[in-house]
């Protein structure tokens, strides 16, 4: 499983500032935190960057590989700010990734980019026509964007669909159908198709206390349906690994010794699955 | 080979909930399936229909529905006596609109006499509004539910901004409870588990998921009514097995098709009948989606309403 770091965006205020006072400190602190955790790719979100994106994407690649031998991904809908990131991008760390092309015409130029300078791309399976409903939809729309990366060149090896994950106190159907999703891309191509998720999407919105909780284990369900990658904190998915074999026992209907947790996992992937309704209080009930 | 129609089962079911005393207590819902689809379970009640008035003259309706009250609506005890003796209505509505600090802004105290004059007055059950204003509400429905201690009244509607003190007043009080989200399934489950948690009976809780009228959203009313009572029914889930409202008259009777006259629209056909047919639609379409308790305010409306159910049944 490959750990795409989340921290470094944009949205995060400590983030935020430092990108806009070009301060390198908290970003290679943030960055080096990420890859001791074992993120295998940093994520780079500047936003939508309109004005200054080319400069500041170059300086976050370079900013970030300076202390940390890893690849970026560069995660923005500037694509000038892509094209400059990608320019001054490290290669001997890895393939830079792109975040992303999508079934909206705007978006098809990604992909010559991924072609030019040899990237993987993200292929997130939205059209301009608003949200996929299911996992069909998710699926036609994937057919969509490998269709037109083999068109533009782009090896379909360099790919990750991502089923774009929603929030499940909002959202709640779509958990499941994003899980559906990421089986049905793998089928799409032999050998299986790459997949990615924004992972912590699915608990935006929820309260704290239950957002490592959701985050991890839907993360292990995804991994059971065979996800590849996932942007995410790398801390929550290490805790995950050391849980995973007890998750999976539960999962399997065995009967683990900690109760609290057995009820907690139950009650999650019962949340996760559509079998109960999610309100922010499910585990108190 | 007969024709065997195809059932469903249902693991869970509704809370019966009764409000009002005595010979006129009414009770609704009981049922363990879909609304109306007595071939599957057991359906032991109608769903039931109160009649709406309010604590100040109804200035703000529409005439078509200020005229069946206009000799009776000045006053509200008037008014009460009129739905339930001539109208037979089977329970009343008060909405205490003017104690609203943008309407009349009449006190606590004010509100407490209106409710103290009605339960003298009227023997049918009786359910108490709030002007939906979060803050003002806390004050007068928590004075109102200590006024009518014991009369097994409803009590609404409480929110998440407020609903630690009504829920309390009216558990103090022996009150059933109105529980309003903003058209939210999870929020509505949200707000029903924080009651509960305060010790309130699960089972005296009516849940709002708030109205809209025909044309304005009542699709979406819809569909999250329909949403709560198949949680109720095929997940037995017990944080949304209660009585659905459908608050029906206030939402449709300020919409334009409801007032917009004849003579600038006459493509819309007659507005007397318009303006009641709207309102009996909306309620029966959201009967149809689960709603047990339906507020309703024009008498013929109400009895188109209750002619369906009567071919329901």
């Amino acid at each position: 499983m490959l750990i795409i770091g989340e921290k470094l965006s944009i949205i995060a205020k400590r983030v935020r500032e430092a990108m806009m006072k070009k301060d390198k400190g908290p970003i290679q602190e943030i960055a080096t935190r990420q890859w001791k955790e074992g993120s295998g790719v940093i994520d780079a979100n500047i936003g939508p960057a309109e004005d200054g994106g080319e400069e500041l994407m170059q300086w976050m690649v370079t900013t970030i590989q300076e202390v940390v031998p890893l690849p970026v991904c560069l995660d923005t809908t500037n694509f000038k700010a892509i094209e400059a990131g990608l320019k001054v991008h490290n290669n001997q760390w890895g393939k830079p990734m792109i975040n992303s092309t999508s079934n909206d015409p705007e978006r098809f130029p990604i992909l010559e980019l991924g072609v030019k300078y040899n990237c993987d791309v993200i292929g997130l399976t939205v059209g301009k026509g608003g949200l996929p409903a299911d996992a069909e939809e998710r699926a036609h729309i994937a057919a969509e964007i490998m269709g037109r990366a083999m068109e533009y060149g782009l090896p379909l090896d360099n790919l990750y669909l991502d089923p774009l994950v929603l929030q499940i106190a909002t959202s709640q159907d779509h958990a499941r159908h994003v899980i559906n999703a990421v089986k049905m891309f793998r089928e799409m191509n032999e050998p299986p198709m790459k997949t990615v998720v924004g992972l912590s999407n699915i608990s935006n919105g929820c309260p704290k206390t239950l957002r490592p909780i959701l985050n991890k284990y839907f993360f292990v369900m995804l991994m059971d349906a065979g996800l590849t990658a996932a942007i995410a904190d790398a801390h929550e998915m290490a805790e995950v690994m050391q849980e995973k074999s007890i998750i999976s026992d539960v999962i399997a209907g065995k009967e683990i010794a900690d109760k609290q947790k057995m009820t907690e996992i139950h009650k999650t992937l019962d949340v996760i699955m559509g079998r109960t309704l999610y309100a922010h209080s499910y585990l108190e009930m | 080979m007969a024709f065997t129609a195809p059932k469903e089962t249902y693991s869970g079911k509704v809370y019966p909930v009764t409000i009002g005393t005595g010979d006129k207590a009414v009770t609704f819902g009981g049922e363990n399936v879909l609304p109306f689809h007595s071939f599957e379970g057991v359906t032991p009640s109608r769903p039931v229909i109160s009649t709406e008035i309010q604590d100040v003259p109804p200035a703000d309706w529409p005439e078509t529905v200020r005229k069946p009250y206009e000799a009776v609506s000045g006053d509200p005890v008037t008014w009460a006596k009129f739905c339930q003796d001539e109208l037979k209505a089977q329970a009343i509505t008060v909405r205490l609109v003017g104690t609203h600090p943008d309407r009349e802004n009449r006190s606590p105290a004010d509100a407490v006499k209106t409710v103290k004059d009605l339960l003298a007055a009227v023997q049918v059950p009786l359910i108490i509004l709030g002007s939906n204003h979060a803050e003002k509400d806390t004050a007068v429905l928590v004075a109102v539910a200590e006024a009518a201690k014991d009369k097994n009244c409803i009590i609404g509607k409480a929110q998440e901004a407020n609903y630690k003190t009504i829920a309390a007043a009216a558990m103090a009080n022996n009150h059933k409870l109105i529980a309003m989200s903003e058209l939210d399934i999870n929020l509505s489950k949200q707000l029903n588990i924080l009651i509960t948690q305060m010790g309130f009976d699960k089972e005296k809780i009516i849940t709002d998921p708030m109205c809209s009228a025909l044309g304005y959203g009542i699709e979406y009313t819809y569909s999250v009514m329909e949403r709560i009572r198949l949680a109720a029914l095929t997940q037995n889930d017990m944080t949304m097995q209660q009585p659905l409202l459908g608050d029906v008259g206030m939402y449709v009777w300020k919409i334009k098709e409801a007032s917009a006259p004849e003579a600038d629209l006459p493509q819309w056909g007659a507005l007397e009948e318009r303006g009641i047919a709207w309102e009996a639609e909306t309620a029966a379409a959201l009967m149809i989606a689960g709603a047990g308790l339906l507020v309703m305010r024009h008498p013929r409306a109400i009895k188109e309403v209750e002619n369906l159910i009567d071919e329901l049944v």
